[in-house]
């Protein structure tokens, strides 16, 4: 048995097309997967994406705790509602999950985790509190239901389809959050996405999500699928966990040595085994220069430096090219040409430096 | 899901339409371009190639996936729509009216053999 999101009953009555999406039952497209993914680059989308876990840490000294299991610093979070990425570590520095971690007071951050690793970032979580601080506690939320509203037009939109929403959230910066109750719900909205553009994360009480949904298609928010979800954040050169990292795979290796603080004197989990590390591989942009197909996950890519790997490829509704995220020989550079086998051809491809594209604009030639 | 009545299809989700000439025109049906979702490459076969019934002879590759397309019958390849292949999206568009190719079947007697539309929309369900 699938499970489902509050908004299950909307999706199928909008015509969606439904996929098993690790154990959930979640729509890929309602139509045309390339009209949703221009939708969101120009205008405004939304996606359902309360299959992911709000947990919230609560308790004295929540902070110094996170500090040592989270592999950012949440140092960096001064305001109240500022928001963090970081990745989740085990010991030996491989990634158990990549997450985002909201500051709302000392004693109380939001951590949203990843659908399919929400078990085992719980227990994770709960054995490290039961060693480091058994005083904290860990509440899932599973009453939450999170839309997630992308595009140039996003904000404005919600605005207009929950009044009284904009005086909270007029003023947030990037990666800012609030409380901001309105005459629909009573919402905490953050300016995050996983698209790279401009928008708003809305979680709501699971009762309210679809009296939101609602109101947002009534504002001309067009709902897209995971499938649409996939080629933005691949657009916008953002790991996928599962995919392009895992448990197996060092985040220095996976294009994520920008969210490890290596810098400080803090400790943390997995900090040993990283400072250790010199990865021979790195994670770079491919561009498909041939015609001949499109580059996929697991396609072996030969460069003048040995062999990689693509980890993520579709094509690209906004550059009308096959793009790919792939792990390559260290020694690998931008502008390099490289080779990749697209079944039985070998297909050229060229080098480049993620993101492909950002607000609306491509950023890769 | 459409399916025109004139038409013969295939198991593995092609239509086939039978030419004055003798010839057989092939395609993919409108409920498996819906399945496979907006189409972003086509490779179809050299014009002159025999294929024998029921080999991959062609490829549509989605957003989300490629599919390989079957000859449903055996025979020689008489043409090929080379303007799919510039604008795949036609396909999604109009699943009947953007073929892919075209044979001189083998065995004359072959496409009466194929599923009718009654049974191909029996078996999409």
């Amino acid at each position: 048995m699938l499970q489902q999101t509050p908004l299950n009953a909307v999706h199928r009555a909008a015509g969606a097309r439904m996929v098993d999406f690790g154990g959930w039952d979640m729509p890929v497209n309602y139509g045309s997967q390339i009209d949703e993914h221009h939708a969101v680059r120009r205008d405004a989308g939304m996606f359902d994406v309360s299959h992911m876990r709000a947990v919230d840490l609560q308790g004295d000294h929540a902070r110094d705790f996170l500090r040592f299991a989270l592999a950012n610093n949440v140092d960096k979070l001064k305001d109240p509602g500022k928001a963090l990425y970081s990745c989740l570590l085990r010991e030996d520095g491989g990634v158990l999950d990549d997450l985002i971690v909201y500051f709302l007071r000392e004693d109380f951050f939001r951590i949203v985790v990843n659908a399919g690793t929400a078990r085992k970032d719980i227990a994770w979580f709960q054995r490290l509190i039961a060693e480091r601080a058994p005083h904290l506690k860990l509440t899932p939320r599973d009453d939450l239901a999170m839309i997630a509203v992308q595009g140039p037009n996003a904000r404005a939109k919600v605005w207009a389809a929950l009044p009284g929403s904009e005086a909270a959230t007029a003023g947030l910066k990037p990666f800012v959050g609030a409380a901001a109750p309105n005459a629909l719900a009573d919402a905490f909205i953050a300016r995050t996405g996983y698209t790279g553009e401009d928008g708003f994360e809305v979680m709501v009480p699971a009762a309210q999500a679809s009296t939101v949904w609602n109101a947002l298609v009534a504002t001309g928010v067009k709902p897209c699928g995971l499938g649409a979800r996939d080629t933005l954040r691949l657009e916008a050169g953002m790991n996928l966990y599962g995919q392009d990292m895992d448990e197996t795979v060092s985040p220095l290796a996976a294009g994520l040595a920008w969210t490890v603080d290596l810098a400080s004197a803090r400790d943390f989990v997995g900090k040993l085994a990283l400072v250790a590390q010199t990865p021979a591989q790195r994670m770079l942009g491919l561009l498909l220069q041939d015609a001949g197909g499109v580059l996929r996950a697991h396609q072996l890519v030969r460069t003048a430096h040995g062999d990689g790997e693509i980890t993520s490829g579709t094509f690209s509704p906004t550059l009308g090219k096959s793009i790919a995220l792939a792990r390559l020989p260290a020694e690998v550079a931008e502008g390099d040409l490289v080779t990749v086998a697209v079944r039985d051809k070998a297909l050229a491809a060229r080098v480049v430096k993620p993101p492909f594209v950002r607000h609306g604009k491509v950023l890769v030639t | 899901m459409n399916v025109p009545i004139d038409l013969k299809y295939a198991d593995s989700h092609e239509w086939m339409r039978a030419e004055s000439d003798g010839t057989v025109t092939v395609g993919i049906t409108d409920h498996a371009q819906a399945a496979l979702g907006d189409l972003v490459f086509i490779e179809l076969p050299a014009v002159g190639r025999t294929l024998k019934t029921g080999e991959a002879c062609a490829i549509v590759e989605s957003v989300k996936a490629a599919s390989d397309v079957y000859a449903p019958i055996g025979g020689d390849v008489v043409a090929v729509n080379e303007a799919v292949t510039g604008a795949p999206e036609t396909l999604n568009e109009n699943a009947y009216g953007a073929w892919l190719f075209r044979l001189k079947p083998s065995d004359p007697g072959a496409l009466a053999k194929m599923l009718d539309a009654a049974a191909y929309e029996k078996l999409i369900g």
